[in-house]
């Protein structure tokens, strides 16, 4: 808060007011100061404070200890002095008492053995009537962190803690921790631990703060110790004490609280509504806080609840307010902003203007606001956003501009409707001709090339009169990148990028692969004129470069030109997939956890605790509670919670810099090869493709098969492009590549695969008996992660059908219609009309007997009809369900025996790679493979849409048509739907 | 928690530091003042920095950097708020903030900060508080403690530490018992060359100055209580009564503190009190250009604008300033390229012009970026949103206090673009 300095200037009442502080402390400032213990010579300032702390005179000992504190906080060594100082120690006057003990916390470690000395003093000081001296003595003992001195502070500390006097308690209570730090075992053996849990239940709530604080404390280095046992009951004794402490002891309380898992809806909404006051603080920290535990909370609201809608209503303000405080302040705010936005974006998303940048804002508030600005960008407001956007592009900071420009190219790929402002206010600021303003939109409109394919590309001639001017690697390979990519448009491509190739070897690797791919991909959109320059390119790559991604790039082009110049063209020609809005997004998983971490130092850095908080400090992974209905038990699917330790860091570009390799590949559309058997069935293209890349590899690996698999294991850049589909390797590659191979199967993240998931034929859900002569038929499918119910409408009666409406009883997973049924035209005799309809998983939630069953009702003009059907609940298993090797491994011992079931799947003959590329295809990622003795054991994972992880072990034997699955679940009841399913997909 | 404290100045001299825990070395700050070199301003030295075994977490505040040293996982504004709870307690107890006055009152200043914090748990930061534990200096105070040999190290346990209202000492007595209120708005806004108001919002304070004896109750209403957006209150602040009749009620601290801080959102249409006419064109050829700005008066509510002031960040190529101001002075700094143009109050017959003619570095090319103005001004008697104080009351005690509201509004980060 700005400091209101005009606070004493009250009309008329000046005069009162005259002997404020201020004035005389300047005066008293000026004639005692302490700057005089610092004019003591040099020569001999020891030997002369030793003699005045030897003194008789008590005023002079006091001012002996006060030089000599003075000499320790500006960073001298005055160590020499402790038996001296040690001396002062007995005495009736409380200032030189805490003076010494100043001076003893210091210095104690270094001299132990002098420290001991000490001792008595405390024991007696701990007796003293005066609960100042108690709480005093108890705890600068325990600041002293000498081994020999703890085992005498046991006793006393045990009766402070047990001391009339809160003041002493609550002292005590720090004291504990701070002895935990020292000896934790002895904290442990002497009970200390079950007396700080009773001082929760203490009648004064700033001993009940301090008590939280320490067991807070001592319990993250004891992750599992269960210290803060949370219970309804201790919940209440929080949230009582809450009202009543400090705002420090808030804090504590608040993050606390944080850790707690209610019970149900209920209990969550009302230490919700307990918590809403302290939005209000004026402490900032109790604010975040507050926030945290609302954030957790709520996810357990239902989104229907009136208070639910309150409540979101009441945390933009207290947030908006945060951004008015000390830029510092603003900082932390606004890191946590980010997360917020990004899990609750309506919570802010009227405020955008708060965000806009200030004139005088550090740099680091500005970076934070701009990219919060991107995260709210909308329909509705992207032209006030791209207004200021082009207001910071001509600010002096040229790292704020460069990301303002940056940021104008993330907003024609998120808001659609503005990209054409986008690229008109990019050009223009191209037309500045400021070097990296130009550099900066290059690299931003290549993107927008690829999201919105042959409709900007009239720019491309501007574009390239900022050719010479490009010396950024980023700015340049985008450049070169659109050259190829626009090959036929572009005249003298062939110059341009000739002109390119002349330093090739002084370019930095992002260069020299794009310039790769771009006269590649040139030779087979012009191949008479550029063939001398594609096997420049080839040569330059292969042989005369040392980097292996380089060349392995080049090996594959060349080899594919050589062999099949159509397969090449449709290798590195072919249609590129989208690229996706917001790529820079954290990672779902992550964002939960982080979510419970609001105003922690993970929050500020957006890693898991477990990431970098110092040493082994064991840290649990923290999850946002699902929603439970009050009747329902807790299963709280947790399964997901060890999202293991290295934490993807959002990507700052908007496709990844390999995205043209990664693309090309991507695009093979390669059916799955087999280990054993002969490969299945595949259209003659996709063989094609297969043939291709298999040959190729296969006679490439004849030559070098240790480097390749080397460096295919190493190097990002290519590693990402296989790992996608990974079964595409020849058998013959699996042993030497090994290692490599199992790299890859982590990198390839679930990404567009050939396999469709699987539907289950249309079956009739009402007859027409029953029905009035309406019948339905349909069946349920996942289409691009939209859960759809397909349906297939028909009028069998003799009049016309109209107002057709759908709605769903509550069923376990929450399904609802997205939308409403879109049947527009009338229905008439005879007449069949398909519909599909797209469906949410958020509606109420209620368990159902079998979990898959949903009862829907229709109406139409005639009357209003029930039935139920059943779902596959492969429909509801989401495409980030791919976990972590760790984790699984992880998870897997963590569920506890009882939940496993097993399952057989007789007669299916897939081989084990087609039966995980077919079950990926419906979501359910193999993580890993595993061959002993003949038999496959695929590692499987699956997450349900409401957060359940289910894990699954499926082993295959060759030549035996029975499949053994183990499935393993925090809710087992889901495992016989699960069950279902695989049979269902692998059958089909 | 809090681990340590260093004070350092700008010029990066570490001159107090502060061990709560064990002592950690003060080359942990060699992180600090590495990103302190790195940042073009102290303004811009991140807050939260990452070292292999420590996080370090500062804020700049009066030209000094207050460092702490966290080891463990602590909320970072819980550690920026204290930091800046320091640096209050500093300007209260010795009137100022700053290297000087901390070094001459070294041992009071380590006193104090010990009593703040305990094994890096904040203990007692109420200034009512800690003034009972260590009684700020005065003249007198410090004669008697020499007569006598006493101290300034109080030896009896506060009496607010435990109580429920730990921010009100017992026994206060007052011969002129006061209760004072300013309500002090700051508009925060961007204008666009256009003089369009692209964001605009009021952030209000109401500051206290309460010297009554005993315990008061006291009731503070608002005519208008629903314009704010948002509030935040000192602690003493009963809630429920806010929540239910928009009324404060609360026993105060005694003497100064913030009743509450609030937030009037541009939703509400801020007013704004001036425009400012400007024109500044650099030309083609480089070698120089124009500078032209007339600041007028707007919606005043009837009341005179004072102590305007315009400052305009010139762009870094600019050598020297030939202007001529109508009203007031102006002064060109060429080492922070600042042009400060002082007007004082607003004459609406009269607007005050600054203009003439701006000369570059030999050579330099036509400046890419905008210089952008930050406007400073007051309004006395004025709270900019119309708030309103409508009365006071006091319940508990017998005597009948001296009560009084002032009203200011001031520019607070007020930014026109060019």
């Amino acid at each position: 808060m700005p400091v209101v300095t005009e606070l004493f200037k009250w009309e008329g009442t000046k005069a009162k007011l005259n002997t404020h502080f201020a004035t005389e402390n300047r005066q008293f400032g000026s004639k005692m100061t302490d700057s005089k213990y610092f004019t003591t010579t040099k020569k001999g300032e020891i030997f002369e404070l030793k003699a005045e702390l030897n003194s008789d005179k008590k005023e002079k000992k006091k001012e002996a200890v006060k030089k000599v504190i003075a000499s320790m906080t500006v960073g001298k060594d005055v160590s020499a002095l402790f038996p001296d100082v040690v001396n002062c120690m007995q005495t009736d006057n409380l200032e030189l008492k805490k003076l010494v003990y100043l001076y003893l916390m210091n210095y104690a470690k270094s001299q132990p053995d002098m420290a001991i000395m000490a001792v008595n003093t405390f024991v007696k000081d701990c007796e003293d009537p005066n609960p100042l001296i108690r709480a005093l003595a108890v705890r600068t003992m325990g600041c002293i962190r000498v081994d020999k001195i703890t085992e005498y502070l046991c006793e006393p500390l045990r009766k402070c803690l047990k001391d009339e006097d809160p003041y002493v308690r609550k002292t005590a209570a720090v004291c504990v921790a701070k002895l935990h730090d020292i000896n934790a075992q002895l904290v442990e053996d002497q009970g200390f631990l079950d007396t700080l849990k009773d001082l929760i239940s203490d009648s004064n709530p700033m001993v009940v703060a301090n008590a939280v604080a320490a067991l807070s404390e001592i319990a993250e280095s004891h992750p599992n110790s269960n210290l803060l046992d949370l219970n309804p009951q201790s919940i209440n004794k929080l949230l009582t004490a809450l009202n009543e402490c400090t705002e420090w002891g808030q804090i504590f309380i608040l993050d606390c609280l944080a850790n707690y898992t209610p019970r149900d809806d209920r209990e969550s909404q009302s230490i919700c509504e307990r918590v809403t006051p302290r939005l209000s603080h004026a402490n900032s920290a109790v604010v975040l806080s507050a926030v945290k535990v609302l954030m957790k909370f709520m996810e357990m609201l239902p989104k229907d609840l009136d208070y639910y809608g309150t409540l979101l209503k009441k945390l933009a303000p207290p947030l908006v307010t945060l951004l008015s405080a000390e830029p510092e302040l603003q900082y932390v705010a606004l890191r946590n902003i980010n997360l917020i936005v990004q899990k609750r974006p309506e919570i802010l998303k009227h405020e955008m203007k708060v965000f806009f940048v200030k004139y005088n804002d550090p740099i680091y508030v500005k970076l934070e606001k701009l990219d919060i600005m991107i995260r709210l960008a909308s329909q509705a407001n992207i032209a006030q956003v791209l207004a200021e956007l082009k207001e910071y592009a001509t600010e002096v900071d040229v790292d704020f501009v460069r990301k303002a420009v940056r940021a104008i190219g993330r907003c024609a790929i998120k808001v659609e409707q503005s990209a054409e402002r986008c690229v008109s206010t990019l050009l223009d600021l191209i037309q500045t001709k400021v070097n990296y303003v130009v550099q900066e939109a290059i690299v931003v409109i290549k993107d927008i090339f690829r999201k919105y394919p042959n409709k900007y590309e009239s720019v491309i001639a501007t574009l390239c009169e900022n050719l010479d001017s490009l010396d950024e690697p980023e700015a340049r390979a985008a450049m070169i990148w659109i050259v190829g990519e626009y090959a036929e448009r572009i005249d003298n491509a062939d110059e341009l990028l000739e002109s390119f190739l002349e330093g090739f070897h002084d370019e930095s690797t992002q260069v020299q692969l794009q310039l790769l791919t771009a006269i590649v991909k040139l030779f087979l959109k012009k191949p008479t004129e550029t063939q001398e320059l594609v096997q420049q390119v080839l040569s330059l790559a292969t042989q005369d470069s040392d980097n292996p991604d380089l060349r392995d790039r080049g090996y594959i082009y060349w080899r594919l030109l050589s062999t099949d110049p159509v397969a090449a063209k449709e290798v590195v020609l072919a249609e590129k997939p989208l690229i996706s809005e917001e790529t820079d997004l954290i990672e779902p998983t992550l964002l939960e956890e982080l979510i419970c971490h609001i105003g922690t130092l993970a929050s500020v850095y957006h890693k898991p605790p477990s990431a970098f908080v110092e040493g082994s400090r064991g840290v649990m992974h923290r999850r946002l509670p699902a929603r439970t209905g009050s009747g329902e038990s807790t299963e709280s699917p947790d399964v997901g919670t060890a999202a293991g330790g290295s934490a993807p860091e959002a990507a700052p570009s908007i496709i990844p810099s390999q995205g043209d390799l990664l693309g090309d590949l991507l695009n093979l559309d390669i059916a799955p090869s087999t280990t054993t058997g002969p490969p299945p069935p595949t259209t003659g293209m996709q063989m094609g493709g297969m043939d291709l890349l298999g040959g190729g590899l296969d006679s490439l690996m004849g030559d070098e098969s240790e480097p390749l698999g080397g460096d295919i294991g190493g190097s990002p850049a290519m590693g990402a492009g296989f790992g996608v589909a990974p079964a595409v390797m020849p058998a013959s590659l699996n042993a030497p590549v090994g290692g490599g191979l199992g790299d890859l199967f982590d990198l390839g993240g679930g990404v567009g695969m050939p396999m469709g998931a699987y539907i289950p034929p249309k079956t009739v859900w009402l007859p027409a008996m029953k029905a009035k002569g309406l019948e339905i038929s349909g069946t349920f499918a996942r289409r691009a992660g939209v859960i759809q119910m397909e349906l297939i409408l028909t009028n069998k009666a003799m009049s016309v059908m109209t107002d057709f409406a759908i709605q769903f009883n509550r069923n376990s997973f929450g399904l609802a219609p997205a939308g409403p049924l879109q049947v527009l035209t009338p229905l008439g005799p005879n007449q069949t009309i398909e519909v599909s309809l797209p469906l949410s998983t958020v509606g109420p939630v209620m368990k159902m007997e079998p979990l898959n069953n949903l009862q829907v009702a229709v109406k139409n003009n005639i009357d209003v009809f029930y039935f139920s059907c059943q779902y596959p609940i492969s429909m509801l298993f989401v495409e980030d369900g791919k976990m972590e090797r760790q984790v699984f491994l992880a998870t897997w011992k963590d569920i506890p025996n009882d939940n496993e079931s097993q399952f057989q799947i007789k007669d299916c003959h897939l081989n084990s790679d087609a039966a995980s590329n077919k079950l990926q295809g419906s979501n359910i990622f193999t993580i890993a493979k595993r061959t002993v003795e003949g038999q496959d054991m695929l590692y499987m994972s699956i997450k349900l849409s409401n957060g359940i992880w289910v894990l699954a072990e499926l082993r295959v034997q060759a030549g035996n048509p029975n499949y053994t699955i183990s499935l393993k679940c925090r809710a087992p009841e889901v495992s016989q739907c699960v069950f279902q399913c695989y049979e269902a997909v692998l059958k089909n | 928690m809090i681990h340590s404290l260093f004070l350092i100045n700008p010029s990066g001299d570490i001159f107090l530091e502060k061990h709560w825990k064990s002592v950690v070395s003060r080359s942990v700050c060699d992180y600090f003042l590495e990103a302190k070199e790195k940042a073009l301003e102290p303004e811009d030295v991140p807050p939260v920095i990452h070292t292999p075994h420590h996080y370090l977490i500062s804020i700049y505040r009066d030209k000094l950097f207050f460092l702490s040293i966290i080891q463990t996982e602590v909320p970072p504004l819980f550690v920026i708020e204290f930091l800046h709870r320091i640096a209050e307690m500093i300007q209260d107890y010795f009137g100022e903030c700053s290297e000087t006055v901390v070094k001459d009152n070294m041992v009071m200043v380590y006193e104090l900060l010990e009593e703040m914090l305990d094994n890096g748990f904040p203990l007692a930061t109420e200034s009512n508080i800690l003034k009972e534990m260590i009684r700020p200096p005065t003249i007198l105070r410090s004669v008697v403690n020499t007569l006598t040999g006493t101290s300034n190290v109080g030896d009896t346990l506060p009496t607010g530490q435990l109580s429920t209202i730990p921010w009100r000492r017992a026994g206060v007595k007052y011969t002129n018992n006061e209760a004072y209120f300013d309500v002090v708005e700051e508009i925060d806004a961007i204008l666009d060359q256009s003089g369009t108001t692209v964001f605009a919002e009021i952030q209000g304070v109401v500051e206290a100055c309460v010297k009554l004896s005993g315990m008061p109750d006291l009731t503070l209403s608002f005519m208008n209580p629903r314009l704010l957006d948002d509030v935040s209150f000192h602690p003493c602040v009963r809630y429920k009564r806010w929540e239910s009749e928009r009324v404060l009620s609360f026993i105060p601290p005694d003497g100064n503190f913030t009743l509450m801080t609030y937030h009037v959102n541009a939703q509400n249409l801020v007013a704004i009190p001036v425009y400012v006419k400007q024109s500044i064109s650099f030309f083609e050829s480089g070698s120089g250009g124009r500078l032209d700005v007339t600041v007028g008066p707007k919606q005043t509510m009837g009341k005179t604008v004072e102590g305007v002031m315009v400052t305009v960040h010139m762009p870094k190529t600019i050598l020297s300033v030939n202007l001529t101001a109508t009203q007031g002075s102006y002064i060109y700094d060429n080492g922070t390229k600042l042009l400060v143009w002082d007007i004082g109050k607003l004459n609406p017959q009269k607007l005050p012009n600054l203009r003439g003619s701006l000369s570059l570095q030999a050579g330099a090319p036509k400046p890419e970026e905008n210089p952008s103005l930050n406007i400073d001004l007051k309004i006395q008697q004025l709270a900019i949103s119309g708030l309103k104080v409508n009365r006071l009351d006091m319940f508990g005690e017998k005597y009948k206090p001296f009560k009084g509201v002032k009203y200011i509004t001031k520019a607070g980060k007020f930014q026109v673009r060019t």
